[in-house]
């Protein structure tokens, strides 16, 4: 099923009559069968977005079509989602096959066809075993299992999730994170999730929508996004380490960082942002990028250097993943020169990329 | 050491309380038990007979209002409670879907409970009034006769109906205010997720709004039996002294309506007993019921 909004819009009025715009002319199409990760720091408007799809929320304007189907005024009920909540609303006073079971019961299906297709669908989530049991005898990982069953059950036509992880604890996260994933290709059901956390929307999104104060800045593939990112906020929001911001200038078509010399630009001579990824530096014998290491952080195969940053701040540190092999020690002095497809330039007014 | 520092702290703080309790209520119900014991008990001359165990039971069933004074209580009890149990969770549920003027409704239905109960009990006893009272004119509107509710030679049912209108009524605004607290602090995101999975409201109500409410219903369910085992001012505010419609005296006695009438006759030898013996029936009937109400709802009742 392919979703798509069409300027859609959410205005929330206080009692003060104050207006918030949540979500700002929101234009985008969600493939069918895919699994979608909508992605911003909190307040983007996200959530409002995921809850407008689901018909909890009104549009303030705008419209959502399912594949053909305008359903912008039809009712959550009517809309055939599934819907997975941040902390599950699991009914407590339910075992879990009566809460899997419960969007059939409303559908009238008959009850031994309704227990098997409960089973099966726990059996999907990895649960099968804990029908019996209360919510409040489940761990974390079982109730947001249970909250996907429970959602996958009546087979929607649209999976959504809100922050599906953000109750789990650090490894749990990841296995959850990935069975989503397989079970999101089983059933080959559109899926549309939440998240603030980057990695997550990253490791399992086929595409991802990166939003800021209700206004979506840029959708794709995770990798293309981050790759190519369009602005400033994007560059900034995704990846860790974060990208390093410097300030520099374009100066006789070469690009300047202080005094460094960072290679030719076509661009015309401007002050821009330069945003160089952490793993886009290379130590070199000779640069004019000259830094000295204050920190050096071996995790695994990586090498973290914490340098600080001469060329514009005394202050300041940044940080550059460097292969394992190089042998630099806190205090050294090294130089450095950057990858160019690591390096982004961006407009010092707008944030947006220059190319 | 430590312990018992804070030992000696929690009996200060709870001293107040206890102290009441004690002079009030365990040195009473102590004393009804011992009385109950006595035989002939003068209560002037501080004289009894020696001791029995069944003697002033036997005078209290054996008095010729024991019969009707269990019958009006049950009724008033099984009626009253299910009843009003049941209006006053609609009511709830119903105020906590409205948005427009929820406060003043809220106010409307909480005032009965700051109400003095004998003054309500003659606003409906006005109320019921054959000539000028409010239900037989609305009756009168859809072409009903006149019923002599709670006048002279009003019958005993008609008598208890307007008792029963009157209690259901008077019982219900803290019932309301239990459980409307109840629902607001049950988590809006339930009714999402039924919503989003179709769930009809009349489904949604039985299958979780009650269960979720089910401790508010459980604690109101047992207080309000408990409460309504001991009716006795809501017929004194209705029908005064008589305990019924005039010329049908005391048609509407309960059971600790006996226990005050023993207690009339304290100069009497036994009497004081005899109030001791009703009072220890009402407390062993109130005790089995509430010890049935919480084995029934061990199953029902979702904390």
């Amino acid at each position: 099923m392919e979703i798509k909004l069409n300027n859609l819009t959410k205005v929330f009025q206080s009692k003060k009559q104050e207006e918030t715009i949540a979500v700002n002319n929101l234009d985008i199409t969600i493939p069918s069968g895919k699994l979608i990760g909508l992605l911003g720091p909190s307040g983007c408007g996200k959530s409002t977005t995921l809850y407008m799809i689901s018909g909890l929320l009104k549009p303030t304007a705008g419209s959502i079509f399912f594949g053909d189907d305008d359903v912008t005024t039809v009712p959550p009920e009517e809309r055939g989602i599934g819907l997975v909540f941040q902390n599950y609303a699991l009914y407590p006073h339910m075992t879990v096959q009566q809460n899997i079971m419960f969007p059939l019961e409303n559908l009238k299906v008959p009850k031994e066809e309704a227990i098997k297709q409960a089973q099966d669908i726990a059996d999907l989530v990895g649960i099968g075993n804990l029908m019996n049991r209360k919510p409040v005898q489940l761990s974390g990982g079982q109730q947001q299992r249970v909250a996907i069953a429970r959602a996958l059950v009546k087979k929607p036509r649209v999976l959504l999730l809100d922050e599906p992880l953000s109750n789990l604890d650090a490894r749990l996260r990841l296995q959850t994170r990935e069975e989503i994933k397989r079970i999101q290709r089983e059933t080959g059901i559109t899926t549309i999730f939440v998240t603030h956390d980057q990695e997550e929307a990253m490791s399992i999104s086929d595409e991802i929508v990166l939003m800021k104060e209700g206004i979506a800045q840029q959708k794709g593939a995770p990798q293309e996004v981050y790759d190519v990112p369009t602005n400033l906020f994007v560059a900034k929001f995704l990846g860790t380490p974060p990208i390093n911001i410097f300030d520099g200038e374009i100066k006789g078509g070469i690009l300047y960082v202080g005094d460094a010399d960072l290679g030719k630009s076509k661009l015309k001579d401007q002050e821009v942002v330069v945003g160089i990824r952490p793993e886009g530096f290379k130590v070199v014998e000779d640069s004019s990028f000259q830094a000295h290491v204050e920190f050096v952080e071996t995790i695994g195969r990586d090498t973290t250097l914490i340098i600080k940053d001469p060329h514009t701040d005394e202050k300041r540190t940044f940080r550059a993943i460097v292969d394992a092999d190089e042998q630099i020690k806190p205090g050294d002095n090294i130089k450095l020169s950057v990858k160019p497809h690591k390096l982004f330039l961006f407009d010092k007014k707008t944030g947006e990329v220059l190319k | 050491m430590l312990e018992e520092k804070h030992n000696i702290k929690a009996w200060f703080y709870l001293a107040p309380a206890l102290v009441l309790l004690i002079i009030f209520t365990f040195y009473p119900i102590f004393n009804a038990f011992f009385l109950v014991i006595l035989k002939d008990f003068n209560y002037l001359q501080g004289t009894y007979q020696g001791f029995t165990l069944t003697e002033n039971f036997v005078h209290v069933i054996r008095n010729q209002n024991f019969a009707q004074a269990m019958i009006n209580t049950m009724l008033i009890t099984f009626v009253s409670v299910p009843v009003s149990v049941v209006i006053a969770l609609l009511v709830s549920v119903w105020l906590n879907a409205i948005v427009k003027l929820r406060g003043t409704f809220q106010t409307i239905f909480f005032l009965p409970y700051v109400t003095n109960a004998i003054a309500i009990g003659m606003a409906f006893a006005f109320l019921f009034n054959r000539d000028y009272g409010l239900i037989n004119t609305a009756m009168g509107w859809i072409g009903l006769n006149p019923v002599n509710w709670v006048g002279l030679g009003a019958t005993w049912r008609h008598a208890m109906f307007s008792l029963l209108v009157y209690v259901v009524w008077g019982g219900m605004a803290f019932k309301i205010m239990v459980f409307l607290s109840g629902l607001q602090s049950i988590d809006k995101q339930y009714y999402d997720a039924a919503r989003v999975d179709s769930t009809k409201r009349s489904r949604i109500f039985r299958k979780i709004t009650v269960p979720l409410l089910s401790p508010m219903i459980f604690y109101i369910t047992i207080t309000s039996f408990i409460g309504a085992f001991k009716a006795y001012t809501e017929v004194i505010g209705m029908f005064g002294q008589r305990l019924g419609p005039a010329g049908n005296d005391r048609a509407l006695i309960t059971v600790v309506a006996l226990v005050y009438d023993a207690l009339d006759r304290s100069g009497v030898p036994g009497a004081l007993s005899e109030a001791a013996a009703a009072s220890i029936i009402l407390f062993s009937i109130t005790l089995v019921f509430t010890l049935i109400n919480m084995q029934v709802s061990k199953k029902r009742v979702h904390y």
